[in-house]
């Protein structure tokens, strides 16, 4: 016998959690299906060795849209907010900044730095619009597309001339030129090459690199925070809220496949054999997952497979964890700097050339780091007076030469705890259990193809109306009764939840209008 | 080191040496890189030949895929707008493809040759249209134009030389048939198909055996009035036929640059292919729209008063001409065997249901001099040459 | 003394085109010179022997057939020779050609893969379908899409119109297309390494990016959109070498009445109460006009040839941040004799080809890598031509004039200028590099002149020796081009335009920057367009 659903959503990824509380909040009866035994998909928590845990993936949450927050009642503990960022130099002369504010730099950079800052959040302000609904299509005589793409020309006019010629230049443009253009610190121009540049496949030359920087900026202005407990936390609020609302959660649950009959989706078949049914199936995984795995090429169109099979998700962040029996010594910080978030990219080519091995299927022998070490303010993640170090190490390409295996990823392991070393001395003696996600293990551990944690490089041509692909932005594909709402969908990745939010109200507005 | 150089020049097909010897007027063009003949010794005659006795036609230059693995039939039914789950092994069938937005990349005629293997022949190459539509897919697509010799066999008499030729059962073979035969020792595939309209069959087989076939094809034909022909003769009778022809009527729907200029199944009068019972197609979302929505063009058979072809003309809908063109002409010529002054072409919904009149401006030149006639052209349904013998199983000894 | 109705600065074929039509149109105009032969870029040189040089710009496509129409450029002796096909050397010994033949190009296409060789129809039917596109809009002016005025907003619908004109899915492909990289782009069509990398070459020419940098699959449509007699994206030689392009112009724009005078530097643009009067040249002569329109690219306009505080602050800026990035050199070379290539087979229709060296996306991209750290490609990607195939006028009867275009050259080394021992060293580079494919093609060399960015900077005056006056981002295009808000050839000055590369559409001998300038400035002056429509539907 098999359960009905009005909607069965596949991952209980943020985005799916997200989705199923929204449904379940108008009154359908939902299930969610998740693969792992924990909910978040890569917004968890993990634990890596004995007392010590550790966000799987991103580490800070900056892009939560407070929509979904409002919509959902969402509540969860912060244990540190208003994080500031620390760029490491190694004679101890950092540049610190955080909102509007930089330190550590000339005058001219600092005041040039705040014009940098206000510009920049404007046109995220503008752009955060356009996070928080489904992309128009083109081409058609839909009156509500016609009239959300008249808006948005008319959102950008508003600008006003000047800010809008800016616009319009900026938004294909790299971050590179831009930081040369108005700083001179070294350390910052890198700091901000990598802040655009953070969970890509692009190094600060190449264009759109301003766009993956707004994009950043386009949740909480940039401000960032970290929850306490790690990200698994907002995932358990999210699946606290869904069940509230009267969604079934089902964990160690794997799909095996969505099931197909006359040309509509009527279910889901678990790896076990469960079948689950319901009309409307909404998926949480990443578009190539979803579309070639799960539904199967077969029932879909030539093109549409083309399209799908082309998407750009080859993932090129690893994640470090480190647990550490104390602090390690950085030359010029106090203790209480560990608060902050620390990175390594001393200046804008270092940035650059660190990309460069990536194009060509290598590791970089030096890498750009993201480091926070969570613990420092959340004691609840490392045992007491030991801490737990989390740091995003770039770049390690997902189609390494030859592939990943456990040699390649301890050695990169390595190279990116020397690299830590050069600023931290004594951090190699502190190690006392580490742990690295490659992308290839990223892939394995969330089911993302590629192990991209943004299912998709956001990408101006994997953007807006084109993402996932041209003429299937609206969440619904072109199977009856099918959706995404994933990262690899509109606006993409980060733990923002606007996908599955904007998923979520396609499918009921729909729904209205049939 | 010096790397061999690709040819460049005409390919020669395995029979070419047997066109040749036979060859006078020496007019030849190419086809898919082939040299092809236009005509060999009188193009009128050649014509004759299929729809009096029996015509051969090189068609080994057409372009030959083979389609082998479990998911085959899968893959093939998701390819195609009509229902191939319904064509057994033995059997052929004339088919459409179409990308995502209903439109026709090309038509073809595929061969299920055994359980799970097939040959899709095709007007025009395809090999990455084929390969990104395997995504997902168990198959494997091997392009074989090269690998396979293939003479068509058309005409009346067709039946008489094949049985001369000592192909047993091929009395009971229908249209769109197919059968392996044994030939000198290597295999022989023979179909029941073909593009000229008549009584007709085409005959498939391993190059190394080209010439053989054709020699003993020749013997058993002498008393049957077998001839080789060139492509004038073959379009003639494809024109009679009412079939297309891709970049006459159709142009594959990826290649064109221009909005709105490649076509639809439907708007090519090919709505008998459209099958949405069967499942998930290439296309099926879009035809379902057209089908509901309206097409824009109309693939019409039109019948002309006069003698003078309608080569590339535009279609009216009224006689006078300070009217605005409906439509255009694809492909024309007089019918040597209807005695009538047929076209197809391509005009604007809702023109050209069957039996109405349309308006055809004429050019034609007489000793230099230009003259223009508006000539009346009717809508006909049926195609132009439809001989009860090419449906006939099994067929008359003519 | 004598006022011009308009001065040009600059005799390249922008400047040239430009004052044609200006003159066609009745006006009193003067184009100066500050070399002692005209041309700018597109010059005949004769640096050696009997030998002539086309010692920059070296083939010809982008030539708006409009303009050679409308100047009537045949008369003035101006002759383009399509050259066919093009050549990629393998490092196995093997290569990679297309040739005029579509069929044996399919078939060599085949011989390294038949999906490939299927893909490429459609490939190039995509590709010319954005050309199409564009094509429309080379002899127009962008609009400003902050304006409200009627012309700008009729611009902009025809501009959306022909957008919407494609339908919902090929406007999706566009706006991939416009943002992606070359790289990806090809990716998506073709799985053979060499075929892509055959292919990425025009993604990058004269551009300061690598294959993998998104944006570069609109330069290749900047090499694609070119046309010898309808044949979209065909490229040819003018005979007697790229100055014949100049001369021609020349010979039109004197046909007008218009005057030329060379070795005439311009100092400084004139400005008295916010408008231009005219020109003051090094020498010291001030010329008056009440039109100056500058051939030179934006930087050394704004930054070299005026007072900063004639300029509007905003404006000064922009251009001064305006990229520019020289990323190109070229071998000029006279041989003695034909060089031989044992790869290919004898009396192979490829030696009339473009050839190159390199035959992989990753060599493509390194090369790139060797730019960005501030040196020359260690392993460049080099354009290689022999005009004198088909052109006996540029080599003594049996000799021959090799050009080599060679990407990625920085303008600077580290950040100063080139010493003669690395000039020396980057001709070394090349040389080697194609004399591992042609064992006598090093005995056969009698000159070579080197250029570097360096060199065209200092002999041309382009700012940074970038060939297209500034790159072609999106953030320098169409309506951003040169700098937002001055898209349409006026500068912030009264009486002061733009008519070079650094204007839309930008480089190339496409002389289309000056033919548009020149529709605006007759605009201006209440006068007769005479600059032509494009043809339409091609």
């Amino acid at each position: 016998m098999t359960d009905r659903y009005d909607a069965i959503v596949v991952g209980a990824g943020h985005n799916g959690l997200v989705c199923a509380a929204l449904l379940g909040k108008a009154g359908r009866k939902v299930l969610v299906l998740e693969a792992n035994s924990q909910v978040g998909g890569a917004a968890v928590t993990r634990s890596f060795a004995d007392g010590y845990s550790v966000s799987a993936c991103a580490h800070l949450l900056y892009q939560l849209q407070p929509e979904v927050r409002k919509d959902l009642g969402l509540q969860f503990a912060l244990a540190a907010d208003d994080i500031g960022t620390i760029a490491l130099s190694a004679d101890g002369k950092h540049v610190r900044y955080s909102g509007e504010n930089v330190h550590g730099v000339s005058d001219a950079d600092s005041k040039s730095y705040r014009d940098f800052h206000k510009r920049m959040s404007r046109f995220a302000a503008l752009l955060r619009t356009y996070l928080n609904k489904a992309p128009p299509r083109l081409g058609t005589k839909d009156r509500k597309d016609l009239f959300t793409l008249a808006q948005l020309g008319l959102d950008v006019r508003r600008l006003g001339r000047k800010e809008m010629r800016e616009f319009l230049r900026l938004i294909g443009m790299n971050i590179y030129d831009e930081v040369t253009e108005r700083f001179d610190s070294k350390l910052l121009k890198g700091a901000l090459s990598f802040d655009a540049v953070l969970g890509t496949h692009l190094g600060p030359r190449s264009p759109n690199t301003i766009l993956t920087y707004l994009y950043r900026l386009a949740g909480s202005g940039g401000r960032l925070a970290a929850p306490a407990g790690g990200m698994g936390s907002v995932s358990e609020a999210l699946a606290q809220v869904a069940r509230e609302k009267g969604v079934t959660i089902r964990t160690a649950m794997p799909v095996k496949r969505i099931v197909v009959e006359n040309g509509r989706v009527t279910g889901v078949e678990s790896e076990g054999g469960e079948t689950f049914s319901s009309h409307t199936i909404i998926s949480n995984a990443d578009p190539k997952s979803t579309l070639l795995c799960l539904v199967g090429a077969k029932h879909v169109e030539t093109g549409f497979t083309r399209r799908v099979n082309n998407i750009r998700m080859q993932g090129n962040a690893a994640k470090l964890h480190l647990a550490l029996d104390g602090l390690p010594v950085v030359n010029g910080l106090e203790k209480k700097d560990f608060a902050s978030r620390l990175l390594i990219a001393p200046d804008e080519n270092y940035v650059e050339r660190s990309f460069n091995p990536a194009k060509y299927g290598e590791t970089s022998p030096q890498p750009v780091l993201e480091i926070t070490v969570p613990s420092f303010r959340d004691s609840s993640l490392a045992p007491t007076g030991k801490h737990v170090m989390s740091a995003i190490v770039q770049y390690a390409p997902y189609k390494l030469k030859d592939g990943w295996d456990d040699k390649k990823r301890d050695a990169f392991m390595k190279t990116a705890v020397s690299k830590i070393a050069q600023y931290m001395p004594d951090i190699e003696g502190r190690i006392s259990a580490s742990e690295m996600l490659t992308p290839a293990d990223i892939e394995r551990e969330f089911h993302i193809s590629g192990g991209h944690w943004h299912h998709g490089e956001l990408t101006l041509d994997q953007f807006l109306f084109v993402r996932p692909v041209g003429g299937a932005a609206q969440y619904a594909m072109p199977l009856d009764g099918l959706y995404l709402c994933g990262a690899g969908t509109h606006p993409g990745g980060g733990v923002s939840g606007a996908a599955g939010r904007n998923a979520a109200r396609v499918i009921l507005s729909r729904e209205k209008s049939a | 080191m010096s790397v061999q150089q690709v040819d460049q020049g005409r390919l020669q097909s395995p029979f070419y040496p047997r066109y040749k010897a036979l060859d006078r007027l020496d007019t030849w063009h190419t086809w898919k890189g082939y040299t092809s003949a236009d005509a060999l010794f009188d193009g009128e005659l050649e014509y004759f030949a299929i729809r009096n006795s029996c015509a051969v036609f090189d068609l080994t230059p057409m372009t030959k895929y083979r389609i082998t693995g479990p998911d085959s039939l899968d893959y093939i039914d998701r390819l195609v707008t009509r229902d191939m789950r319904k064509i057994a092994a033995g059997r052929v069938a004339y088919a459409v493809w179409c990308n995502d937005q209903g439109q026709v990349i090309d038509d073809g005629t595929i061969f299920h040759l055994r359980d799970g293997e097939y040959r899709l022949c095709s007007q025009e190459r395809h090999l990455a249209w084929l390969t990104a539509a395997a995504i997902g897919f168990n198959v494997t697509i091997k392009e074989e134009t090269a690998d396979i010799a293939a003479l068509a066999v058309q005409g009346p008499t067709s039946y008489s030389v094949m049985k001369n030729l000592g192909l047993k059962g091929i009395e009971n073979m229908k249209p769109f048939g197919l059968m392996h035969f044994d030939f000198q020792g290597s295999e022989i595939m023979v179909s029941r198909t073909g593009f000229t309209g008549d009584l007709g069959y085409e005959l498939w087989l391993e190059p190394g055996k080209a010439l053989d076939l054709w020699d003993a094809l020749f013997e058993a034909g002498k008393l049957h009035g077998i001839t080789a022909m060139g492509t004038h003769a073959l379009e003639q009778a494809r024109i009679e036929a009412g079939y297309l022809a891709a970049y006459e009527e159709f142009l594959p729907a990826d290649e064109t640059i221009r909005t709105g200029r490649s076509r639809s199944p439907f708007e090519l009068g090919l709505d008998w292919l459209v099958d949405f019972k069967k499942p998930n197609f290439n296309g099926r979302r879009a035809l379902a729209e057209e089908k509901l929505n309206g097409s824009t063009w109309r693939l019409v058979k039109l019948d002309i008063e006069g003698n003078k072809p309608a080569h590339h003309s535009y279609v009216y809908a009224k006689p006078r001409k300070n009217k605005k063109e409906i439509g255009f002409i694809t492909s024309a010529a007089w019918s040597p065997i209807c005695k009538q002054n047929i076209a197809l072409g391509s005009v604007r919904m809702p023109h050209g249901k069957v039996g109405d009149s349309v308006w055809v401006e004429v050019y034609y030149q007489r000793e230099m001099h230009w003259s223009k006639v508006m000539a009346e052209a009717k809508v006909v349904d049926k195609p132009f040459w439809f001989p009860p013998r090419r449906g006939a199983t099994p067929p008359g000894p003519y | 003394m004598k006022t011009y109705d308009a001065i040009v600065i600059g005799s390249g074929h922008n400047g040239l085109t430009n004052a044609a039509f200006l003159a066609k149109a009745g006006l009193d105009v003067l184009c100066v010179e500050k070399n002692d032969y005209i041309g700018g870029a597109s010059v005949s040189r004769n640096l050696h022997k009997d030998w002539i040089y086309s010692n920059c710009s070296y083939v010809c496509s982008l030539l708006r057939p409009e303009i050679f129409r409308s100047l009537e450029l045949h008369r003035h002796g101006l002759q383009i020779t399509p050259y066919g096909g093009s050549t990629t050397f393998l490092e196995n010994g093997d290569y990679y050609g297309s040739y005029w033949d579509a069929e044996v190009s399919y078939r060599e296409r085949a011989r390294f893969s038949k999906h490939d060789a299927d893909a490429y129809n459609r490939y190039s039917t995509d590709t010319m379908r954005q050309c199409r596109f564009i094509r429309d809009f080379l002899l127009r002016t962008p609009p400003d899409p902050t304006s409200f005025k009627p012309k700008d907003i009729r611009e902009l619908i025809l501009l959306g119109r022909k957008f919407m004109d494609m339908g919902e899915d090929r406007m999706y492909e566009t706006i991939r297309f416009w943002t992606m990289s070359v790289a990806e782009y090809l990716d998506e069509y073709f799985e053979t390494d060499v075929i892509k990398t055959a292919l990425s070459g025009s993604g990058i020419i004269g551009t300061a990016l690598g294959i993998h940098s998104p944006g570069t699959a609109y330069v290749l449509l900047h090499h694609y959109m070119g046309e010898v007699d309808g044949n979209a994206g065909a490229w040819g030689f003018a005979r007697g070498g790229m100055g014949a392009v100049a001369k021609s112009i020349a010979g039109a724009f004197q046909g007008y009445g218009g005057e030329l005078r060379t070795d005439a530097g311009v100092e400084k643009i004139v400005v008295k109460n916010g408008k231009v009067k005219g020109v003051a040249l090094t020498s010291g002569e001030e010329i008056d006009a009440r039109v100056v329109v500058s051939n030179m690219d934006v930087k050394r306009t704004f930054i070299n040839c005026m007072d900063e505080s004639d300029l509007d602050p905003e404006f000064y800026h922009r251009v001064k941040n305006f990229k520019s990035r020289g990323s190109s050199g070229k071998l000029n070379i006279a041989l003695n004799g034909l060089p031989t290539f044992p790869a290919l087979p004898k009396g192979s229709s490829l030696m009339f080809s473009d050839m190159h060296f390199i035959d992989s996306m990753e060599r493509m991209e390194r090369a790139y890598d060797d730019w960005k750290d501030g040196t020359w490609s260690k392993d460049p990607y080099v354009d290689m031509l022999i005009p004198t195939l088909v052109d006996p006028t540029m080599a003594p009867p049996g000799k021959h004039f090799m050009s080599c275009f060679v990407q990625y050259c920085p303008p600077q080394i580290e950040g100063r200028r080139w010493k003669d021992e690395e000039r020396e060293a980057f001709g070394k580079t090349v040389i080697d590099q194609i004399a591992k494919h042609s064992p006598d093609f090093k005995s056969l060399i009698e000159h070579v002149e080197i250029r570097t960015p360096q060199d065209i900077e200092d002999q041309i005056g382009i700012t940074e020796g970038n060939i297209f006056h500034g790159e072609l981002t999106m953030d320098q295009l169409l309506f951003n081009r040169p700098v937002p808000g001055y898209a349409q050839y006026r500068a912030p000055v009264a009486g002061l335009y733009m008519c070079g590369s650094s204007t839309h559409p930008g480089g190339g001998v496409m002389a289309a920057p000056g033919a548009n300038a020149a529709r605006e400035i007759l605009f201006d002056l209440n006068r007769h367009n005479t600059v032509p429509e494009n043809f339409g539907d091609d």
